[in-house]
Formats: C-alpha cells, sequence, structure tokens
C-alpha cells in the first residue's frame, strides 16, 4: 500500500538546516497496523506529514497504493488527500462552527456529494462510532474523546485507503485512550490500512507493528502480539 | 461547486459567525450610507437655491434708486435720486426688441388692509401687468392687472394667498371690496408665488392707479425687465451683463451720479447672481463628492483590513479544509464569495437605509437653502458595486495566499 525509498527531509531557518529524516526506507501492506514511535523531536510526525501530503520530502521517492507521489501540484494533492488519505490528529482539529455531523460531512462536500447523500452517509460514520446522539452538537460541547471520534468518523467518511493518526491518543487519558483505540481496532479489522505516531507503549502495542525511529533513521521495525483494547476497557 | 452546495456552504459560515460577518457588513454599510447621506444633502442644496432663485424671474433685472454717495458736477453727495415714468418709457421704448417683461414698481409705505373686522399691513405697489412674470406668480383665483386697468386708474388690487387667508380665511375675495389707508379697492385676482409666504404677503395695484391716489405723480421706485431668451446661458448672461451695464449708464448720466457712485443707481441682474450661485453649488456638489468618495476609500480600506482579518483568522480552518481536499481554487471561492455576498448585501442595506431616510426626511426640511434633498439612484448603486467590487479584489489578495500556503503551515496556526 505505502512503499518510501530513502526519503530525506531538512528544515532550514534562517542560516541553519535542520536535517530531520536522513534517508527512510519502509513499506506498509494494506490492512496493516503500525505504528510509529520514537523520542520527541526524531522526525515522526515529519514523516507521517509526508505521507499524508500534507509537507513534501526533499528527496526519494514515495508510491501510494501503486500511484508515485512526486511533484504533485496543489490541486492533485488535494484531489488524492481527500481520494486516499484520512487524517486523526492529536488537537482533533474539528471546524468549530460546524455541527460533529457537519464536520464529518466536509470530506464529502469536497468529493462534490449532494447534501442529502452527505448527510445520510455522514450519520452513518458517527453511528459507527456512537455518537448519532450527538450529531448536532458543536464541538465545543463535546468532550475530548468524543472529539476524536467524530475526527474519525470524518477521517473514515471518504473511505481512505490509509488513515494516518498522529498522536491521536495524546490528548486523552488512558480510559479513553482505550476506548478510541478500541475502536481503531474494530476499522483495521475491517481491512483498513492505519498508520499511529504515538509516545506510549501501551498503545503501541495494541497495534500489529512498531517501526522506532531516532535521530531520522528507523532503527528498530518489528511486529508485535496486538494487545486487544477492548480486554482494558 | 459553484451551486446550491456552495451557498449552502456560505450561508451557513455567515449564519454561524455573527459578529465578523456584521463588522464587515458595518464597515461597507456605513459608508455607503455617509455618501448618500452627503450626495443627498449636495442635492438638497442645489434645489434650495435654485428654488431662492424661482421666487423671481431667473433672469430678471432690477434697478434701485438710493442716495448719491459722493458729489458730481458740482452737486452735493447725499441727495435722493428718484427714477420717473420718462426713465422707464425711455427705456422700454429703445430697448423694445430686447425687452420680454417690464414694468416699473411705485412701492406704498405701509399699506394698511380693512375688510370687515380683519385688517393687517402689507407692502402695496403699483405695477404693470408683465410684473405677474417678473415676480413668478400664479394665479389661483381671478385675473391679473391689465392695461385697461392701467389706463383707467382702476380701483382694484391683486393680493396674495397669504393675505388673502389672513383677510378673508376661507371665503372668496374675488369681487370684495377692501379698504387701503381707508380708500376702497376691489380684489380681482389672488395669486401664489414659489418663493412661498414672504412673497404672498405682498398687494398689488395699477401703478398709474399709485401714482395717483397714494401721491407719487410721476416717480418710480424701481424697474424691472427681463429679455427675450437667447439660444444658451453664455449668450443670455453676456446680453444680459451688456444691458445692465447700458441702463446703468443711462441713469446715472440722466440723474447726474457720479458713473463709479454705486449706492445711487443699483442695477441688479440675476442672472449674474444665479451664475455665482450654480458656480458655488458646483463647488459645495464637488466637495461632498471628495468628502464621499474618501468615504468610499475609507471602506475600501476597512474591508480590506477585516479581510485581511478573517483570511488570518481562518489559516487553521483552511488548513483542515486542505487536509480533507479543498481545492486551491475553491478556498479562494469560498473566501471571495462570502466576501461579495456580504458587502453587496451590507452596501444595500446602507444603501436602502439612507434613500428612505431621505425620503423621509427630505421633503420635510425646513431649512433656508436646502430643499428636498435626494439622490441619483443610478449613481447611488454604481457606488455600491464599486464597493463590492473594490471588497472583493480586497479579499483576492489574501484569499489567494491562504489557499497556497501548505496545508502543514497552515494546520501549525495557532
Ligand atoms: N516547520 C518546521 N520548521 C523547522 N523545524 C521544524 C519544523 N517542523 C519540525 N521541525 C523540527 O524537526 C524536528 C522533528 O520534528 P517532528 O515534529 O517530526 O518531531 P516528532 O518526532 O513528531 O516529535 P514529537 O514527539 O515531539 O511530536 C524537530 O526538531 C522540530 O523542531
Ligand atoms: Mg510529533
Amino acid at each position: 500500500m505505502i512503499t518510501i525509498k530513502d526519503l530525506h527531509k531538512s528544515y532550514t531557518m534562517g542560516t541553519n538546516s535542520l536535517h530531520v529524516l536522513k534517508g527512510i526506507n519502509f513499506s506498509v501492506q494494506e490492512g496493516e497496523l503500525v505504528s510509529i514511535m520514537g523520542s520527541s523531536g526524531s522526525g515522526k510526525s515529519t514523516l507521517l506529514n509526508i505521507l499524508g501530503m500534507l509537507d513534501e520530502a526533499d528527496q526519494g521517492s514515495y508510491t501510494l497504493d501503486g500511484v508515485p507521489i512526486k511533484n504533485l501540484n496543489e490541486k492533485i494533492a488535494a484531489q488524492y488527500r481527500n481520494k486516499f488519505l484520512g487524517f486523526i490528529f492529536q488537537s482533533f482539529n474539528l471546524i468549530n462552527y460546524k455541527s460533529a455531523l457537519d464536520n464529518v460531512g466536509m470530506p464529502l462536500y469536497y468529493q462534490g456529494m449532494k447534501r442529502k447523500e452527505r448527510t445520510d452517509k455522514a450519520m452513518a460514520y458517527l453511528e459507527k462510532v456512537g455518537l448519532a446522539n450527538w450529531a448536532h452538537h458543536m464541538p465545543n460541547e463535546l468532550s475530548g474523546g468524543q472529539k476524536q471520534r467524530v475526527a474519525i468518523a470524518r477521517a473514515l467518511a471518504s473511505d481512505p485507503k490509509v488513515l494516518l493518526a498522529d498522536e491521536p491518543t495524546g490528548a486523552l487519558d488512558t480510559k479513553t485512550s482505550y476506548e478510541v483505540m478500541d475502536l481503531i481496532q474494530g476499522i483495521n479489522d475491517e481491512g483498513k490500512t492505519i498508520l499511529i505516531v504515538t509516545h506510549e507503549d501501551d498503545i503501541a502495542h495494541m497495534t500489529k507493528r512498531i517501526v522506532n525511529l531516532k535521530d531520522g533513521l528507523i532503527i528498530d521495525d518489528a511486529p508485535v502480539n496486538q494487545v486487544r483494547a477492548a480486554s482494558h476497557v | 461547486m459553484f451551486s446550491l452546495e456552495r451557498w449552502q456552504e456560505i450561508l451557513e459560515t455567515i449564519s454561524k459567525n455573527k459578529l465578523r460577518t456584521f463588522l464587515t457588513g458595518l464597515s461597507v454599510a456605513s459608508g455607503i450610507f455617509i455618501l448618500v447621506i452627503l450626495l443627498g444633502f449636495g442635492q438638497g442644496m442645489q434645489n434650495g437655491i435654485s428654488a431662492e432663485f424661482q421666487r423671481d424671474a431667473a433672469n430678471r433685472i432690477s434697478v434701485y434708486s438710493g442716495v448719491t454717495s459722493m458729489g458730481y458736477k458740482g452737486l452735493n453727495p447725499g441727495r435722493f435720486i428718484e427714477m420717473t415714468n420718462d426713465d422707464y418709457n425711455y427705456l422700454v421704448s429703445k430697448y423694445e426688441d430686447d425687452i420680454e417683461f417690464k414694468s416699473s414698481i411705485y412701492r406704498v409705505w405701509s399699506g394698511t388692509l380693512n375688510y370687515g373686522d380683519e385688517s393687517g399691513s402689507y407692502r402695496v405697489e403699483g405695477v404693470y401687468p408683465d410684473y405677474q412674470f417678473l415676480e413668478n406668480e400664479d394665479l389661483v383665483a381671478g385675473r391679473y392687472i391689465n392695461y385697461d386697468d392701467q389706463k383707467l386708474k382702476s380701483k382694484i388690487m391683486i393680493i396674495g394667498n397669504k393675505v388673502k387667508q389672513d383677510l378673508f380665511g376661507s371665503k372668496e375675495a374675488v369681487g370684495e371690496y377692501v379698504q387701503i389707508n381707508g380708500i376702497n379697492f376691489k380684489v380681482v385676482g389672488v395669486y401664489s408665488d414659489p418663493g412661498g409666504e414672504r412673497e404672498e404677503t405682498r398687494v398689488f395695484v395699477p401703478l398709474s392707479t399709485s401714482q395717483r391716489v397714494f401721491g407719487g405723480s410721476d416717480k418710480v421706485r424701481n424697474l424691472g425687465f427681463t429679455l427675450k431668451p437667447q439660444e444658451n446661458f453664455q449668450d443670455a448672461l453676456a446680453q444680459s451683463l451688456q444691458f445692465s451695464a447700458e441702463i446703468e449708464e443711462f441713469l446715472k448720466e440722466r440723474h447726474l451720479v457720479a458713473p463709479e457712485d454705486t449706492s445711487a443707481i443699483n442695477v441688479n441682474n440675476t442672472l449674474e447672481n444665479a451664475k455665482r450661485f450654480y458656480d458655488l453649488i458646483g463647488m459645495i456638489k464637488t466637495f461632498f463628492w471628495v468628502v464621499g468618495i474618501c468615504t468610499i476609500i475609507a471602506g475600501v480600506v476597512g474591508v480590506s483590513n477585516i479581510m485581511l482579518i478573517i483570511v488570518k483568522e481562518r489559516t487553521k480552518e483552511i488548513g483542515i479544509r486542505k487536509a480533507l481536499g479543498a481545492q486551491p481554487l475553491s478556498i479562494i471561492g469560498m473566501i471571495l464569495h462570502e466576501s461579495i455576498f456580504v458587502t453587496a448585501i451590507a452596501g444595500f442595506t446602507g444603501l436602502i437605509l439612507s434613500m428612505a431616510l431621505l425620503e423621509v426626511l427630505g421633503p420635510n426640511m425646513q431649512m433656508d437653502y436646502i430643499k428636498n434633498p435626494s439622490v441619483n439612484f443610478n449613481v447611488a448603486i454604481t457606488t455600491v458595486f464599486i464597493l463590492v467590487l473594490a471588497g472583493a479584489l480586497a479579499g483576492f489578495v489574501p484569499a489567494w495566499r491562504a489557499a497556497r500556503i501548505k496545508p502543514i503551515t497552515a494546520l501549525r496556526e495557532e
């Protein structure tokens, strides 16, 4: 599903240049649930953003579902993001003046779907994350866990090939984190490919494979025995 | 994307961000409002001053006499100059071809009118039949003085609407007898004057009658003329100025007044005054336009600033939308669509409010030199379009920039 080869990325700030990714090679098959770990500043988010086409690599190749991602203009990139990718952020990134339902419907709006169909579909996804009763609430009326579940519903709405989650449980307490992980595992069970950046060992062990980053390089990449979140809830 | 879906999205955004919408709208609406009111008052001043000139015929030339201010040919200053029927007759026959309407005037100082129990003090003047046109009067009842009255020295009178109200109330005035300083005159006509009440408190009798009855012999107080219409204003003005100068010279010579004496013989040329006033109105209107355009510029700057702030405030939202698949064009479209919609609505609101205000206040304005302020609708609507266009242009730059920033940069914004 994802193949990257010799990926490099540096940030320049004034005269200083910071080499963040120093040649990453890795691939993810369809249906995998992968966690990316590493100390703070090791380049996890940078990698995920490049995979999500929110940022560009300086060097190296990236293929997503057989499509080479290279020199995209903003228009094509937007299309690919809409079609291939779903994002889950640590800070949820819901649009604060839109209801849960309208937030979930956003990716569908950008697919050009009509309002009625959009609402039906968004409602189905909200049901899936257990928030059907909260559909017409504004984000500021929801708890952190609920917000993240809305964000997950939104990421799923366009039925993307890959879900990218940057510390999805970073802002949640343990119990809520496990509930969210339970949801993510369920989605993965249905066959969706998911990448999760996390700091937390217990979260990482709820995935099927852990990739360890250090100073811009992968130092460890191994499958793990998945711990079911449901057993903790 | 341009269709219903976009509209729904925009309306939703607007209704959920009321303060932002209100502030944008306010700056546009107040800009238009101020402009329209200013233009309205510019027009009102023009109307008011024009009305001032409608009191009398617009091209009237009046001659007054007074006291000499300097000695001349051995005569002392301080002589009172009185014009006579001969002066008038000479001028009328000399300029017969040029003159349209003409009259000399003999004024009876403080005429007291009595009718039954009612009485009042009014200006009584002896005039020729043409005086009606020199004063721009309309008859509301009866007839005006004619040449037979003049010849027969009839004791008839024409009274102003106000005089009629005072003496007769709602009763019929024509045919009644009213005493002027104890002498019976028959009312044959009632007139109205665009100059209003002030001009309708006067009483006219035939010139010949007034000279005989009120002891004027052959003296006249004023002369009044209008000249025949010319092709254009410039010609009329030139002819009028020349005529004024010539009669002034003639009268001064005849009455032994120094040519440079300005108080003994005074020729007042309405057309010349009118030109001066119209020039002044032109300047005032230009000034209002300049102020109005500055207001609009301030409005445009206001809208641009608000657009900049809005885009800045929405950077993160734009990042989120981009992450969800929004294309750069749809971002620009969203911001522009919203800004055009809001400025247009606000612009028309300002337009309608200000025009309504002019509509309500305008006809009731009782101020000197301001009458019925109103505004040309096309001008007003054009300014609204200009403002909307400017708002769109002002919104375009930040929108375009926002659409170009990398989603990750936008998302990092707090
Ligand atoms: N836009 C940027 N400009 C400059 N430097 C940046 C930028 N984004 C990230 N960096 C730097 O790149 C390095 C890697 O950042 P990244 O966000 O990928 O780390 P991370 O592994 O996700 O860390 P954390 O666990 O704290 O989220 C850090 O040193 C960071 O300071
Ligand atoms: Mg990070």
